[in-house]
């Protein structure tokens, strides 16, 4: 094994474990944000959905940028991190955690937003007449007759995070083991005129794309996931 | 009289066809560490010869690509000397055109007034978390950064410490923004032609360091306004494009 493809296998498995972490968190704080934007008439609904769909349009080398400064020395986040104890997130794994969770969050929390809005309000209120309190009507109710949509939240969330660039190379610094993840490797290898390296990885990107999307849509047709949401019994 | 008209008209068509001949519009594809510069050249040269130079910044090893793809630049102003050389072998570039416009000079930079002292001993020091270098692979001033590190026997000292830019203007950002404390940039990136000074201190790194970073220009073999383009190449050793060269920090 020679050392440009070690330096390869080392940016992958790095990619798996950030991705892996970020869909994780975003599962656990996008479940409940969903769920509140699935049912709240406040009107802080539009602004908030809005806010998380952002990453959609802007380009992540902008949002990066602002990132780079928001996190650095002179940033409100930067100063809070450092103020904290916590140091400064750029050029850092768990700063890459967190630009990627914003970056990735429309992927994961509309998903899950319109599952709970495809069950509509009879399961629960027929769970609330058998006395099901709300966190059991949660847990026990929209939950499972959701999982479809946060299966679907947790592949995209994850694939999105593996396919991530142009944040990740604004506020990485491109540090093997900490920052340099698949689609900067593979960028650098192209940039370089290392196109034989480039091709292996960006194989390895599009064969895992494919299978990932593959996966979905064959779930879909299945359970009619994103349409609909809920699970056919 | 009958004639007068058509006749006008015919002259006027050919004072436009001779206009249109005379006035080219130039492509040109040109090295982000360079941009300022060639702006400025670009649009003297428009002045003083009626020809039109579209300027396209980027990475020129992303130039080498698109070229190679047919991209339809007429001359390229590269960062290195490499790729030109590399366009001339494939028969994608024009060989007498090759020249150097211009040499970089590397500086240590940081936006800290007081970090830098005049002899770069800063780097030797722990007043710094991160020193920002653009990548090696595919920048020449990353090149020249490396090649100043083993110099001066700090490789080893400072690895732990490099975050890498992808190119200069990102490496500069890093430093810019604060995250990284210290820099290795382009001269010409932190000392704008008026005189003034980005705020910030800084090292001239001494020329037996590093080897010349020496910038080629080239006219693309594909052009179709190939005495234009090799006007443009030609202008840039002239008296009046390498006033503004020097300007930004380059020698030639």
């Amino acid at each position: 094994m020679d050392a440009e493809w070690a330096a390869d296998l080392q940016a992958v498995l790095l990619t798996l474990k950030l991705a892996g972490v970020v869909t994780l968190l975003l599962l656990v704080l996008g479940t409940p944000l969903a769920w509140w934007l699935a049912h709240t008439r406040s009107r802080w609904k539009a602004p908030l959905s809005a806010l998380v769909a952002l990453p959609l349009v802007l380009p992540p080398t902008v949002l990066g940028f602002y990132l780079l400064m928001l996190m650095g020395p002179r940033g409100l986040v930067g100063q809070a991190t450092q103020a904290l104890g916590i140091g400064l997130l750029p050029f850092t794994f768990a700063g890459l955690v967190v630009a990627s969770m914003l970056y990735s969050m429309p992927f994961v929390v509309q998903p899950i937003q319109t599952a709970f809005e495809a069950i509509g309000a009879r399961p629960l209120e027929a769970a609330a007449t058998l006395r099901a309190g709300p966190w059991e009507r949660f847990v026990h109710v929209a939950l499972p007759l959701a999982r479809r949509g946060v299966l679907t939240a947790a592949v995209l969330g994850f694939a999105h995070t593996v396919g991530e660039f142009g944040v990740v190379l604004m506020i990485g610094g491109n540090i093997p083991g900490a920052t340099r993840v698949i689609s900067t490797q593979l960028y650098s290898h192209v940039e370089a005129l290392e196109y034989p390296a480039a091709h292996r990885l960006a194989a390895m990107l599009l064969a895992f794309s494919f299978a990932v999307l593959l996966w979905v849509y064959r779930l879909r047709t299945r359970g009619s996931l994103l349409a609909t949401g809920p699970a056919t019994p | 009289m009958k004639l007068t008209l058509p006749r006008g008209l015919l002259a006027l068509s050919i004072a436009a066809l001779a206009l249109s001949a005379r006035a080219d519009e130039l492509q040109v594809a040109v090295a982000a560490n360079f941009a300022p510069a060639a702006q400025k050249i670009a649009a003297q040269f428009e002045h003083d010869t009626g020809h039109v130079v579209k300027v396209s910044v980027g990475a020129t090893g992303k130039f080498y690509a698109q070229i190679e793809a047919g991209a339809p630049f007429d001359v390229l102003l590269a960062a290195d000397q490499a790729t030109p050389a590399r366009l001339v072998g494939e028969g994608k570039a024009v060989p007498a055109t090759l020249h150097t416009y211009a040499i970089g000079k590397l500086v240590l930079w940081s936006a800290d007034p007081a970090l830098v002292d005049a002899r770069g001993e800063v780097l030797k020091s722990d007043k710094w978390k991160h020193l920002s270098v653009a990548d090696a692979k595919l920048a020449p001033y990353g090149q020249a950064a490396r090649e100043t590190l083993a110099a001066l026997k700090l490789t080893d000292a400072v690895q732990a410490r490099v975050v890498t830019g992808e190119n200069i203007a990102q490496t500069l950002q890093f430093a810019q923004t604060g995250n990284a404390e210290l820099a290795f940039v382009a001269l010409g990136q932190v000392q704008p032609p008026d005189g003034s000074r980005v705020p910030g201190s800084m090292w001239l790194v001494p020329d037996n360091l590093y080897a010349p970073i020496r910038q080629d220009a080239v006219v693309i073999a594909a052009t179709r306004s190939a005495k234009a383009a090799t006007e443009f190449v030609d202008y840039l050793a002239s008296d009046k494009a390498r006033m503004v060269i020097k300007a930004y920090g380059y020698s030639w």
